[in-house]
């Protein structure tokens, strides 16, 4: 049976500091179960995070955790990954942290292809800072920074990670709460780069601007809104607009930056004993 | 606190976590938990849980725990989990 | 067996002595990102890190370098980056987060001449406050400055161990002339030099408090992995590692890592000086210029001028009290700089008026000739 993600928590500080009804709690519980099943040993996990709501979590977990700067949380974690393969290094992040301001760390690691697991926590705006438009804001919306609406495109952060080289790609909403733990797990579990995209809901900020009722009702238009891949593929994009389509879009298995150095590091070695 | 309802309670609510979203109340296929007058959940109607788990899955605040069929009998080993030590 | 280490004399390159020094003080990480005039250091540790089983990446920016190198310090390896001023520039924010987590890290910058692109491949001193303020907030830092091949050797094996034992991100500047020149370099053996490392629990780990240091000021660091798990944070953290806004425990946090550099500032401060004793007039002079300082010197010494040389080796903490008792023996003391004038700032704030202070500026992208102060000496 798997372990109570009690045993993960720094319980002395909760509750933590997310508003009522925040999808990121379901992310991270859909995360600490998949740790649970999993039956890592705590000493052996990393969680890294950069800043926002999202990347508030490590200090709520009884890990080795690392709370950085904002957008640099793939770079500090391909750092600890490198000095220690051992540990399963997680990330956790934003969609402005990870998709903004830590985009261009997140591609390069996908291509790299480097051992670490990136969890976006991704609730189509910047909470942390009260509102203003992210990446993954979708066209059209209301933000902070948006009072006339996005005009900007948001990311397919699967297609975009996929595409960088990734071994592991996955979205799931939290509405599918089960099916995202089992995308993290699988993510864990996969040697190379791994991304899940979980689309959660910011309730007090994308919610209230763009009058989507309570959390509740944020997660029911979550539901209503994911389409599978596999039904996704049927549509045309006139009827794929507004949905978000959910399921494992990649699981490859090709050699990961950490066992390709292994090899570096004998060449060099015999080169050095010439 | 545990508002555990009857001792055999199949889910535990923490009250201190519980920031009364409504999330577990309106999943729960079978209706087991209600809202207290402050909002946060209470386990009303625990003998028709199936201990299927999705108020605790769903709970964005670590609030909810399903005692799994084994663990549910001593009382004392619920409270140790209740109280996340 | 291997046979004992012979002592050897080398014929390295101001980027190959760093390098190789640092190998030596037990660096085994590099990231980077390529920039001239640093980039050598990068390609030679390219090649020599896997010798050794150590690791090298290079990143995608200065940004990921700094935050690499921080990661792969916390995980338990001796780290290091190298770049020059933009890459300088970008590093700065996780500089800070370096400073205030305390992750022992290594930061070299072979200065350029500057503003933004400058001059990409002629010397430069502009960076001397850039090290010292670069990133927000008050925050200890720790910058030496070699001025010649055998000096980066030596100061590169104290800058990694000054990291270690205090915690803290060591920046070493250098010159674009010392870091391509090539002399020669008596290159110890490893049972030669000390080799320091952080400083390690003594506690069980449900004991550790990772921001509880004693009166050094110095905690003890726990590697990831090992069986510590501690939390690290860029926002203000108590004792226990965990975020505060306590003002109290806020301004402690300010205080001890300053002062954990005030505490030990006879320890890492160096400096170097000739003909001081009886000296009327004084050069301070940092880097390359400090050699051109002490030819000058000479010269002026041969023609009967009571001149004297001193090189502060340790950049920051600035060499204050030094430089106050100088001031107080001389009648001036000459500035010269590739800059428009930062050294000469720190020493008029030591000198207090006490003597005149006056600078010699030179920012068209050539070094700084002893003829050049030895006129300046002369003046009087
Ligand atoms: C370098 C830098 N720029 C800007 C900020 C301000 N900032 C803090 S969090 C944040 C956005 C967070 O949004 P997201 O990553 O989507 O996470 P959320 O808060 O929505 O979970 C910003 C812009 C910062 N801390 N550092
Ligand atoms: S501001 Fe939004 S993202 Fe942040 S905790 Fe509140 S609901 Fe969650
Ligand atoms: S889901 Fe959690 S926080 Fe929300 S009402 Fe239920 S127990 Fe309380």
């Amino acid at each position: 049976m798997a372990k109570s993600i009690d045993e993960y928590l720094r319980t002395q500080f909760m509750p933590h500091i997310w508003c009522p009804g925040c999808g990121h709690g379901i992310v991270l519980n859909a995360l600490l179960r998949a740790v649970a099943r999993l039956d890592l040993p705590k000493d052996q996990v990393c969680v890294v995070s950069g800043i926002g709501c999202a990347s508030r979590a490590p200090g709520y977990l009884d890990f080795n955790t690392l709370h950085t700067t904002h957008g640099r949380a793939i770079a500090f974690a391909t750092g600890i990954k490198l000095a220690n393969p051992d540990l399963h290094v997680i990330v956790v992040t934003g969609d402005g942290d990870g998709a903004a301001i830590g985009g261009n760390h997140l591609i390069h690691a996908a291509r790299r292809n480097m051992g670490v697991t990136t969890v976006m926590f991704n609730n189509s705006i910047y909470g942390m800072t009260n509102g203003q438009y992210s990446p993954l804001t979708p066209s059209g919306m209301f933000a902070a920074t948006a009072p006339y609406g996005n005009v900007e495109r948001n990311f397919d952060m699967c297609e975009l990670v996929r595409a960088s080289g990734a071994n592991y790609v996955a979205r799931a909403t939290v509405a599918q709460a089960r099916q995202l733990s089992t995308y993290i797990e699988r993510a864990i579990e996969n040697p190379g780069f791994a991304f899940v995209e979980a689309v959660g809901s910011c309730p007090t900020y994308f919610g209230r601007r763009n009058k989507l009722g309570s959390s509740l009702q944020m997660l029911e238009t979550l539901k209503k809104n994911s389409v599978t891949a596999a039904a996704a593929a049927k549509l045309d994009p006139a009827e794929l607009r507004g949905k978000i389509i959910i399921g494992e879009f990649y699981r490859g298995d090709a050699p990961g930056y950490i066992e390709l150095y292994d090899g570096v590091i004998e060449r060099a070695k015999e080169a050095a004993g010439k | 606190m545990i508002s555990a309802g009857s001792p055999e309670a199949p889910v535990l609510v923490r009250r201190e976590w519980c920031k009364g979203c409504g999330i577990c109340i309106a999943m729960c296929p079978k209706k087991v938990l209600e809202a207290a007058p402050d909002g946060k959940a209470v386990v009303a109607r625990p003998d028709d849980c199936t201990r299927c788990e999705t108020c605790e899955i769903m709970c964005p605040d670590f609030a909810v725990r399903v005692v799994a069929k084994r663990a549910a009998a001593p009382a004392g080993r619920r409270e140790a989990v209740a109280d996340g030590r | 067996m291997a046979g004992k280490c012979d002592v050897r004399a080398r014929l390295l390159q101001g980027n190959e002595s760093c390098a190789e020094a640092a190998l030596l003080a037990g660096v085994r990480f590099f990231a980077g990102y390529p920039i001239t005039p640093s980039s050598e250091i990068a390609e030679i540790l390219s090649a020599r890190l896997p010798q050794l089983g150590g690791k090298f990446i290079q990143m995608e920016d200065e940004i990921a370098s700094m935050a690499a190198v921080i990661g792969a310090s916390l995980a338990g390896m001796k780290a290091m980056t190298a770049t020059s001023g933009p890459g300088f520039s970008l590093k700065q924010e996780n500089l800070g987060f370096a400073s205030f987590t305390e992750v022992p890290c290594v930061i070299v910058n072979v200065q350029r001449t500057g503003p933004s692109t400058g001059l990409p491949t002629s010397p430069g001193q502009g960076d001397l406050m850039q090290a010292r303020w670069g990133t927000h907030g008050d925050h200890p830092v720790v910058a030496l400055y070699p001025s010649s091949v055998a000096e980066t050797f030596d100061l590169t094996v104290k800058a990694v161990n000054i990291a270690e034992t205090l915690r803290v991100p060591v920046i070493l500047l250098m010159d674009e002339v010392v870091a391509h020149m090539r002399e020669r370099v008596i290159v110890p053996c490893a049972d030669e030099i000390e080799i320091a490392w952080r400083p390690r629990p003594t506690v069980a780990p449900s004991d550790y408090l990772p921001y509880d240091a004693g009166p050094d000021g110095v905690p003890a660091m726990a590697d990831f992995g090992t069986g510590y798990r501690w939390h690290v944070t860029g926002l203000y953290h108590d004792i226990t590692g965990f975020p505060t806004s306590a003002p109290a425990k806020v301004d402690h946090l300010v205080r001890r890592l300053e002062g954990k550099i005030a505490n030990h500032r006879r320890d890492i401060t160096f400096t170097w000086d000739e003909h001081m004793d009886d000296a009327k007039v004084a050069v301070v002079a940092c880097g390359i210029v400090a050699r051109s300082a002490r030819r000058a010197v000479r010269l002026a010494r041969g023609k009967g001028i009571a001149a004297g040389v001193f090189q502060p080796k340790t950049i920051w903490p600035f060499p204050y009290e030094q430089i106050a008792e100088i001031a107080a023996r001389v009648d001036r003391i000459i500035v010269p700089e590739m800059n428009m004038g930062q050294l000469i700032g720190e020493v008029q704030r030591a000198a207090c008026g006490k003597c005149e202070v006056i600078g010699h500026f030179r920012v068209d992208g050539e070094p700084i000739t002893p003829e050049e102060i030895l006129a300046r000496l002369e003046e009087v």
